[in-house]
């Protein structure tokens, strides 16, 4: 009953903060459009260095819309890809062919691997070349890649901060003291504005998940209801997480501190950088931090294609989280009412 | 609680409270006050700004809890949960939801008292009428002027009938007619046996009250009818009277 009524008085509010509104629903779509542009660039036209490269073979390749160049020597070729005219050299060395990519913008890498294995499919068979990297390696992927990663971020990022200020606003107005002196028990607070929230977070969710997938055209190997799932419980952790830390702010300028401390740190350890070149001491790091778990979950499903079976620690961890998170709200409560 | 009261002297008191003191950073606000209002009474508690009025209100409401001494309200040892039930309260600052509506506002305090439906309606109507608010209540709150937001204040603390009021300052910032139709009032629902413990900077309030507590710098200077205050000190006003037994240190109101 009491949770019901904190529950629709939070939506009653929400409803009619527009701008808010607007900044949980249409920012994270706006961002994650940006991010598809930037990164997934449709038409580029590789810039490719042909050195002592059949006629045919190099025909075949401008004929795939790439930008070629003939050089005489390797030197010279070389010179042009570490100025980063090229983005990559093919060229014959003791009759194999050998592929070098200038390697730092995964885009392109795969741009160039894709038209290399169209052309030799088409073509008479040669061997198959040996691929080298000017920079970085093949293990580097674009936003196919960590879009999934992306998409729980933006979930998690915004309502963390909107909870966070909410909650804070509950205690500097005053309206947690006046909502203490009521028979509302500590526990039904936290239960009241998870449900208050949780109607938002799940239609953010939604939204989001029908965008990346059916407008942005995200790859997607697996099941809408998984993604929307992990979706939703990095929101309830970002929710219970937002409101446990808003009891250690004064002010909405120290919930946006909390931004680099809390939200930054995720970003890094959840999969957006490869963590396979740090210290193994630090990469455990990443084993208390929600974000790591929901992109483990959410790039399991939309790139590999996931079952349940396959994600299903990432959600009870997730689950944890938020329980734990919930629950040190309740004690956090404490502070202001002791019973 | 070193005596047994008979069951029914407990239920005659409605707060209690025994050497109260309350410390915020090492400085005392609340300096060892001890004081019995008895049920149906209306007591006013007088002080300068500063003086620890709002502290001592929350520390018998159980709102906030005393570093040492007891308190007790209707007999039982505060702060306990179910106690949250029997008091309507008003704070200083009017804690409002400004987004919502004054009707919102007082439905959703009233559900956390546990009305509903058509009880909830008729004491959202009868208490908005109280305080002349009928008209402004599909107003968002935040265009309320500032006595509006005290009489909403007010509307909600009389919401749920409680047995007891603890109202801080609540006729601040509204007009003499409308403060006279609330003192009126509240001198009704005292009759009626309610008991009603109010803050106030206004003297010709502090007059209206069945009993007066006086504090100073944390401690309780006088607890007597205005009356016998009065008289004590010689005087002929509160005012007065409040100026000689308060001798020495004063605050800005
Ligand atoms: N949470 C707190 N932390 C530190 N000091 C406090 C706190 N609450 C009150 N005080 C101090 O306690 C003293 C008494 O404050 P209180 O609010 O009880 O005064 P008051 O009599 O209600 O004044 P007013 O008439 O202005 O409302 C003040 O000096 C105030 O600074
Ligand atoms: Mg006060």
């Amino acid at each position: 009953m009491r949770i019901r009524a904190l529950s629709i008085r939070i939506i009653r509010q929400f409803l009619r903060d527009k701008r808010t509104l607007a900044l949980l629903f249409l920012a994270p779509l706006l961002i994650l459009s940006l991010m598809k542009l930037v990164f997934d660039g449709q038409s580029v036209s590789p810039a490719i260095g042909m050195v002592d490269i059949p006629a045919v073979f190099t025909e075949k390749f401008e004929h795939l819309n790439a930008a070629i160049t003939v050089y005489e020597s390797p030197d010279s070729a070389h010179a042009a890809l570490q100025a980063g005219e090229l983005d990559a050299i093919l060229q014959l060395s003791g009759g194999k062919p050998e592929l070098m990519l200038e390697g730092s913008d995964p885009s392109i890498n795969r741009a160039v691997l894709l038209l290399l294995q169209t052309a030799m499919q088409t073509g008479s068979g040669s061997a198959a070349p040996a691929i080298t990297y000017l920079h970085g390696g093949p293990d580097m992927a674009a936003f196919d890649s960590f879009g999934p990663v992306l998409i729980g971020f933006f979930s998690f990022f915004f309502v963390f901060l909107l909870a966070g200020v909410s909650f804070l606003r509950e205690r500097t107005s005053g309206t947690l003291e006046r909502l203490l002196a009521t028979p509302i028990k500590r526990y039904e607070i936290v239960i009241g504005y998870l449900a208050g929230f949780g109607i938002f977070t799940l239609l953010q969710a939604s939204l989001i998940a029908w965008f990346s997938v059916d407008v942005l055209g995200l790859y997607m190997a697996g099941s809408i209801g998984y993604m929307l799932l992990i979706n939703l419980l990095l929101s309830l952790t970002a929710l219970t997480l937002g409101t446990l830390l808003s009891s250690f702010a004064s002010s909405e300028f120290q919930i946006i501190q909390f931004i680099p401390l809390v939200i930054v740190p995720q970003a890094f350890f959840s999969g957006l950088f490869n963590l396979d070149a740090m210290n193994p001491w630090l990469q455990k790091l990443s084993s208390i931090m929600p974000l790591y778990y929901g992109a483990d979950a959410m790039q399991g499903i939309m790139i590999r294609g996931e079952s349940w079976g396959d994600f299903q620690i990432d959600v009870y961890v997730l689950i944890g989280f938020s329980l734990l998170f919930a629950l040190l709200n309740v004690l956090a409560l404490k502070k202001h009412r002791s019973m | 609680m070193e005596k047994t009261h008979p069951y029914s002297s407990a239920e005659a008191i409605a707060v209690e409270l025994q050497g109260i003191v309350r410390m915020f950073g090492g400085r005392t606000v609340i300096d060892g006050i001890s004081l019995t209002i008895p049920r149906g009474e209306l007591f006013g508690l007088l002080g300068p700004s500063g003086s620890g009025k709002t502290t001592l209100i929350k520390l018998m409401t159980g709102i906030d809890r005393p570093d040492a001494g007891s308190v007790s309200m209707l007999g039982e040892p505060m702060p306990q949960l179910k106690m949250l039930q029997v008091f309507g309260y008003m704070a200083q600052s009017d804690a409002l939801y400004n987004e919502l509506t004054g009707k919102q506002n007082l439905e959703f305090f009233g559900a956390l008292f546990g009305l509903t439906g058509q009880l909830l309606k008729n004491r959202i109507h009868a208490a908005a009428s109280l305080v002349d608010l009928t008209d402004h209540l599909n107003k968002q709150t935040a265009a309320y002027s500032g006595g509006m937001k005290r009489r909403l204040s007010l509307a909600i603390a009389l919401l749920h009938e409680p047995r007891l009021l603890v109202l801080d300052e609540p006729t601040v910032g509204i007009d003499p007619v409308l403060r006279q139709s609330i003192w009126k009032e509240l001198s009704a629902l005292s009759r009626q046996g309610i008991t009603i413990i109010v803050t106030t900077h206004v003297m010709d309030e502090a007059e209206k009250c069945d009993r007066l507590g006086l504090i100073r710098d944390g401690k309780l200077i006088a607890a007597d009818t205005p009356e016998a205050i009065m008289q004590k000190a010689g005087c002929s006003t509160i005012e007065e009277a409040f100026i000689a037994l308060g001798s020495g240190g004063g605050g800005e109101k």
